[in-house]
């Protein structure tokens, strides 16, 4: 039961700093810039997410969806 | 009232419409055509999801107060929750907007149901908007002033003053989400009277 607790409590304060070290929400934004095209990084992911996510609702088959024509 | 008689009254007459135009098997159908068994069908309704999080988190931290969500731990995870179920209606509208643009939603006398939709987005965009300037700190500072010059120059600032916190907030509990709820109140309704729109070879086939 030590051992449990004591692992637990050093998870519990590891993950944020891992969580934080993958998307620092808290520091300056960084942006990509080629000539007259900004965006940062954020809004970037965000926007090709939902392109992935469009294009996998069309791609993948729904469950239980028949094939019938 | 029996059938083929108008009623005599206003509200009788308000019913016989209403079971006209949506009689109980289209307003809570039990199924749906073959192609809506499609996961680009699905975005619709997870919009609705996030936005009922959005409208029940919202609550909360409008009955608990700005004291509450600035300073206690579950106060911050309630105004997180509020954000990022706002960042979800929005991603999946936007999915659901893509969707139905390309099927040309539109067809088929189904031209208010995507009005009512593109109007429900704009709106809602209004509505984060005033959500941002509610923050109470730097970072709506700095949005309010950035976009007091072009408001005000288009002559609404007399009605919608981004620097007035209170009325901002107002708008943005009040005056807003009621407009966003009922447009999509109806945009809903509408795609209970005309039905889920097909997907274009499958209306071509029909003609």
């Amino acid at each position: 039961m030590p051992l449990r607790g004591r692992g637990s409590t050093l998870l519990r304060m590891v993950e944020p700093t891992i969580l934080g070290a993958v998307v620092d929400l808290n520091g300056s934004p960084r942006y990509v810039h080629q000539g007259w095209f900004l965006i940062s990084y954020a809004n970037l992911s965000v926007i090709l997410l939902m392109i992935a996510v469009f294009a996998l609702a069309i791609w993948l088959p729904f469950p239980g969806a028949q094939k019938d024509e | 009232m029996s059938e083929g008689v108008e009623s005599s009254t206003w509200t009788g007459r308000v019913r016989d419409a209403g079971v006209a135009a949506f009689p109980p098997d289209r307003l809570l159908p039990d199924s749906q055509p073959v192609y809506v068994a499609s996961w680009v069908y699905v975005f619709g309704v997870l919009t609705l999801a996030a936005f009922t999080v959005v409208l029940l988190s919202g609550a909360v931290i409008a009955l608990a107060g700005p004291a509450w969500w600035h300073t206690s731990s579950l106060g911050h995870y309630v105004n997180s929750v509020h954000l990022w179920s706002t960042e979800l209606f929005f991603f999946f509208m936007v999915v659901h907007l893509w969707g139905k643009f390309f099927m040309a939603a539109w067809r088929g006398r189904r031209a208010m149901t995507w009005i009512t939709g593109a109007v429900s987005f704009l709106v809602s965009i209004a509505t984060a908007f005033t959500g941002y300037l509610s923050q109470q700190n730097f970072d709506s500072q700095w949005i309010g002033g950035q976009a007091k010059d072009g408001l005000n120059a288009s002559g609404i600032g007399a009605y919608f003053n981004v620097l007035n916190y209170g009325q901002m907030l107002l708008w943005h509990v009040l005056l807003l989400p009621l407009a966003v709820g009922l447009l999509i109140a109806g945009h809903i309704l509408l795609v209970r009277r005309r039905g889920v729109v097909p997907p274009l070879p499958a209306e071509k086939e029909e003609q």
